[in-house]
């Protein structure tokens, strides 16, 4: 049976809640009731709900802290289905919707106990008390090996959540903004200098990471302590300012959205959460459309200001962490914003008087105050009057020094404090209560503005850190309000009106009168600094003082890090991981600073500063990625003959972003099969290659033949028109970077060919050799590999074939190897290479594109009678392998050189113009005789079925198999197929010194232990004289 | 994700839009055949790390196909100037640090100079 009861901490009256509309939601399978307007967190809390979680290392109860993004404790996995998880929601950010689904992280106890049992029994018996910092590191470190084996445990120990295991139904946009402010944080900083752009005619976003803009304002309750805003209550002053902007043609209000990554040049990230607050999956329109999620918003903004506001820091005492510990600022706003109390009998522990609000807004709930303990011996502001006035005893010069109960507080110990000689001075009050609330001041949200590296600022005056305004990684950006450290509504609103002027003076707007709104007066006294309360017993055996609860990081745990040497903050955060993953330090960072300062015996700012890293909270993959997943996550280039190689059944191969057709199977065919079948119609028949793919660059200009003789090694300077010639290119270094053929159209035109893959980076090779030395030379290069479909047609019945398409003239002495001719082709005006990549005669056959297919198919309906067959790049691979054609990128590796492949014959030696690479191959090192070169291998066949072995592709060659390990590499397989023509394996690979070893024989080690060998020789397999391409 | 000037197009443009092709201004040897292989190899390998200033050649490769120069602080990312092929940086880090020695020069002699306006006061 579910139990729904009636929430017992709502409070009678008030909040922003809508109490005529309740809500159905489960959490860890049981059933609860909230209203709207409530957060996962607020409802939980109204239903008695203490203990969310486990904690990360020692298990230990957790329960709500906070209401906003820094709660460390209440992070759950959401989603009522598989598809719909998101794991790392913190229910403070979630705002509750009809059936929604929660589960606490609780996987990682049983893996954690199962990493201890597994490799440490004696940790795992004693539990996680004995795991103090630095565990980690310090058990799993050695061996090195044994790492892979821990890692997969210590994984599943560390996660926070799971991800899905099916696909992801939503769909996530990204938005290009440009604007001249951004204003992150609606508060009062933020709605006012946002105010003051707009009324300027700036184009204005404005953001903010909760359900409502309003910030601040939105926990001010409306009673006689709250300040009023030119006489009006804050959130009607609130709403006025919003109704302002909204009508505001150029401003964008992005509620629910959270600048999560500040980045160079004033690019913000803002994480836009659409649908998060309806469902775990985006609704579905009217028609039939699903919404988008979440919107990416990349904004380049002129400005930015960042109004992010404080967060309150807790005080360090001892189980602090018990549910039932809270943040003073959170109690008010559970109370004033979401008519909750967080139980019914509070003691208030604080340093400041802001803090003072939780126990006003507790008392005003018809609640029970048991006593504020406030560190400072006589405070004195408007609030502090205002809770003697209601009679609340006040416990002065001192502070909670431990928290009593197990899964909710049961009490709090009382005691005066010596802060500055750290000791209890007092006798101990024991006081019982369910709630303590402590406040230790506030830190600024600085983490944007150090996301480029900007480190924060210690603030003696405010005790916290602020952003380094007018840091060179913080051009264009401005801070104001809480988080520059004003707290003050005076200093607040008079700070953002200034940060307001200045964005608008920047941007170059005349500013439009604005005043600063007039607030009602409340007198504050100064805060006491106090971060870790001393205990009666020394901290490390006093009970645990929590630091950081997201990482279990302890007072105790710092100490120990710095008894152990670890000096600055930096070190220490990576021995305790403190501030570590999702938490990035919201709440402990500061705390954590002073405890580490108070027992190096110096200063918070000697202690060091911190950094912050994107993201401020977690943003889910889906919001990341966009629309580019699936489909669209990369380009997908096709050659204009797709539809063809799709209806014959090619299977297809990735080559940078083309789809190449790898080979065509037949019936049952699989790869080895078809590749057989394709490669013996080409030496026998007739194949068809889609070579459309090829770079393809066209090259104008007077220079443009002096241009190819400085880029390539070999000679261009006599090659005629018509003619086509080989090229190697290499870097400046000497080593080979892409090949291709080109051609010489006119005296003044060329067209060049690339690789596939190196079409584009070719193309910006070139022009940076043009635009930066050789600017001089009359060239203008193009890419045409779009422009152009190629057929390469291959084989001995190749002339006979192409002679029924085209009105070239084929004859063998009129139309030589190497020659291009232009005519009609199927009708379509083309041209044709007679060039070989298989050895066999061959005509490549270029069309524009848009007659690609239909000339493709007019071979076809002429190709029958010769036996016509398509091949693919893995055949295509295996016969210019057989002719020892390399393919740069496979057979190299950017650490060969022209000589290294044996190519001395495409090296023009005594060209006049030093070209690319030729200087670098009379260095010493390119000189070498033991340079790895290419060389071909055959394997030993010593018995029946040894033809079949092939060799594997990136195979460790050595000289001496019985060489002790480890063996001294001399070389490896760079390509190695069968060849259904040899009849045998083969391959090519490079081996030290290779060309002077031809005949000898080298070993291959296998990973199962057995050796295979092979002969060493020249890398050609097939047709040595290159009679066949010349028929 | 940095903001470049485009000095050919004239234009703002997203970091995307470009590829960084290392260190500006290395000249290759016009006659490398005279150069030892010291040279060449200083001129093949070896290339400034400074933290701080830094001229760079960029290409804006899915624009105009152009390279420039960008002088940029290696720290912080600030990119001070960008310059067409052929010209020279307006900004060095010698400039950087001449213009702070002579900004400090003069904040000392105003500081001096109001003192002796002071001392001169009845
Ligand atoms: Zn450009």
């Amino acid at each position: 049976m579910t139990e729904t009861r009636t929430p017992s901490r709502r409070t009678s009256s008030g909040g922003r809640i809508n109490r005529e509309t309740s809500l159905n939601f489960t959490f860890n399978g049981k059933r609860y009731q909230g209203l709207a307007g409530d957060t996962l967190a607020s409802a939980l809390m109204a239903n008695g709900v203490d203990v969310l979680n486990a904690s990360f290392k020692y298990a230990r109860p957790r329960g709500l802290v906070a209401a906003g993004a820094e709660e460390p404790n209440a992070i759950l996995q959401l989603g009522s289905t598989e598809s719909g998880q998101v794991p790392n929601v913190r229910a403070t950010q979630q705002a509750l919707y009809d059936g929604l689904e929660a589960h606490a992280v609780s996987g990682w106890v049983k893996s954690q106990k199962d990493l201890m049992s597994r490799f440490l029994p004696q940790v795992g018996k004693l539990g996680g008390k004995f795991m103090p910092p630095g565990f980690y590191y310090k058990t799993f470190m050695a061996p090195a090996s044994l790492w892979m084996t821990y890692e997969k445990y210590i994984r599943k120990a560390a996660g926070l959540g799971r991800s899905p295991l099916e696909n992801d139904p939503d769909i996530y946009d990204h938005l290009h903004q440009h604007t001249d402010v951004l204003v992150i944080g609606s508060g009062p900083a933020g709605l006012l200098a946002a105010l003051v752009a707009a009324r300027s005619g700036a184009r204005v976003i404005l953001c903010d990471e909760q359900e409502e803009l309003g910030g601040s304002l939105l926990s001010m309750s409306g009673d006689c302590l709250d300040q009023t805003l030119d006489g009006q209550p804050a959130s009607e002053w609130r709403d006025a300012v919003l109704a302002e902007l909204a009508a505001c043609d150029d401003v964008l209000l992005l509620p629910r959205t959270t600048a999560n990554g500040y980045h160079d040049h004033n690019f913000v990230t803002l994480h836009e959460r659409r649908t998060e607050h309806q469902a775990d999956i985006a609704p579905v329109n009217s028609r039939g459309a699903r919404q988008a999620r979440s919107r990416l918003h990349r904004v380049r903004a002129h400005r930015v200001i960042m109004a992010t506001g404080a967060h309150e820091r807790p005080l360090v005492y001892s189980h602090n962490d018990v549910p039932g510990n809270m943040i003073a600022g959170a109690v008010t706003t559970y109370l004033t914003r979401f008519g909750v109390a967080a139980g019914d009998k509070l003691v208030l522990s604080v340093n400041n008087d802001h803090a003072y609000r939780a126990a006003l807004a507790w008392k005003a709930a018809g609640r029970d105050v048991v006593a504020i303990a406030d560190a400072r011996s006589a405070p004195s502001g408007a609030l502090v009057e205002a809770a003697r006035a209601a009679g609340i005893r006040i416990i002065t010069g001192a502070a909670v020094i431990e928290a009593r109960g197990d899964r909710r507080v049961t009490g709090a110990r009382v005691a005066a404090i010596d802060i500055d000689g750290f000791k209890v001075t007092g006798e101990v009050e024991e006081l019982v209560c369910d709630t303590i609330a402590s406040s230790g001041g506030y830190s600024p949200v600085v983490h944007l503005a150090a996301h480029t590296g900007a480190r924060p600022v210690w603030s003696d005056e405010v005790h916290g850190f602020l952003p380094a305004l007018g840091a060179p990684m913080l051009k264009g950006f401005d801070a104001c309000g809480a988080a520059n450290g004003s707290f003050s509504l005076e200093d607040v609103l008079v700070a953002a009106y200034a940060s307001g002027v200045a964005a608008v003076e920047a941007c170059e707007y005349p500013v439009a009168d604005t005043i600063v709104p007039a607030v009602s007066a409340l007198v504050e006294a100064p805060m006491l600094p106090l971060y870790q309360v001393p205990h009666d017993k020394p901290t490390a055996r006093a009970p645990k003082q929590f630091v950081d609860l997201q990482n279990d990081v302890t007072a105790a745990g710092i100490e120990l890090a710095t008894r152990e040497g670890f000096e600055s903050i930096e070190h220490v955060k990576r021995y305790t991981a403190m501030g570590f993953g999702t938490d990035q330090g919201k709440l402990g960072n500061v705390n954590g600073m002073a405890v580490a300062a108070r027992c190096l015996g110096q200063t918070i700012p000697d202690t060091g500063t911190t950094v912050f890293r994107p993201n401020y909270t977690p943003v889910t993959f889906g919001a990341i990625v966009g629309r580019h997943c699936g489909a669209l996550f990369d380009p997908m280039r096709y050659t204009a003959m797709q539809e063809w190689h799709v209806a014959q059944g090619a299977k297809f191969e990735d080559v940078g972003q083309w789809k190449r057709p790898w080979y065509y199977p037949q019936g049952s065919e699989d790869m080895h099969a078809a590749v057989e079948r394709e490669c013996l119609a080409v030496r026998e028949k007739v194949g068809v290659l889609d070579a459309s793919t090829l770079g393809k660059i066209d090259i104008t200009g007077r220079d443009a033949r002096e241009f190819l003789n400085r880029i390539y090694t070999n000679a261009w300077a006599k090659l005629a028109v018509g003619k086509a010639r080989y090229g190697l290119m290499c870097h400046d270094d000497g080593m080979v970077m892409d090949d291709g053929v080109t051609t010489c159209l006119a005296e003044d035109h060329f067209l060049m060919t690339t690789t596939t893959g190196g079409a584009a980076a070719i193309l910006e090779w070139m022009e940076l050799w043009h635009q930066t030395e050789w600017p001089e030379l009359d060239v203008q290069m193009t890419s045409v590999t779009d422009h152009w479909a190629t057929l390469t047609v291959t084989g001995p019945e190749a002339r006979a074939l192409v002679g029924e398409l085209t009105d070239i003239d084929l004859d063998r002495d009129n139309f030589k190897f190497m020659e291009v001719r232009e005519g009609m082709i199927a009708d379509i005006p083309g041209r044709i290479f007679r060039i070989s990549f298989t050895g066999e005669l061959s005509y490549e056959l270029n069309v524009p594109a848009n007659y690609g297919q239909y000339v493709w198919e007019t071979l076809f309906a002429k190709g029958e009678k010769y036996g016509l067959t398509p091949y693919g790049t893995e055949t295509m691979h295996v016969l210019r392998a057989e002719k020892g054609f390399i393919i740069v990128g496979q057979d190299t590796d950017g650490s060969m050189t022209p000589e290294d492949l044996g190519m001395q014959w495409c090296v023009g030696y005594n060209k006049p113009y030093s070209w690319i690479g030729k200087r670098a191959l009379t260095r010493p090192d390119t000189r070498r005789d033991d340079r790895k070169q290419m060389i071909g291998l055959i394997p030993r066949r010593k018995k029946a079925g040894d033809e079949r072995i092939v060799l594997q592709e990136g195979a460790q060659i050595v000289f001496d198999p019985d060489h002790a390990i480890p063996m001294p590499m001399v070389g490896h397989v760079t390509s190695s197929y069968y060849s259904p023509t040899l009849g045998h394996g083969f391959a090519l690979a490079v081996v030290k010194g290779g060309s002077a070893r031809i005949g000898e024989t080298v070993f291959l080690p296998q990973a199962d232990g057995s050796t295979l060998e092979a002969e060493i020789t020249a890398p050609v397999f097939y047709d040595k004289k290159g009679a066949r391409q010349n028929v | 994700m940095m903001h470049i000037f485009c000095p050919y197009c004239g234009e703002l443009r997203e970091e995307e839009e470009f590829h960084a092709k290392g260190q500006a201004h290395i000249e290759r040897p016009i006659e490398p055949e005279a150069c030892s292989d010291a040279e060449w190899g200083d001129y093949l390998f070896f290339r400034n790390n400074p933290r701080g200033i830094h001229h760079e050649l960029w290409i804006h490769a899915v624009g105009c196909r152009k390279y420039f120069n960008i002088t940029r602080h290696t720290v912080t990312y600030e990119i001070l100037e960008t310059y067409r092929m052929g010209e020279q940086p307006g900004i060095t880090a010698e400039t950087l640090a001449a213009e702070q020695l002579a900004q400090s020069a003069a904040a000392s002699a105003a500081s001096s100079t109001t003192q002796q306006t002071g001392d001169a006061r009845p």
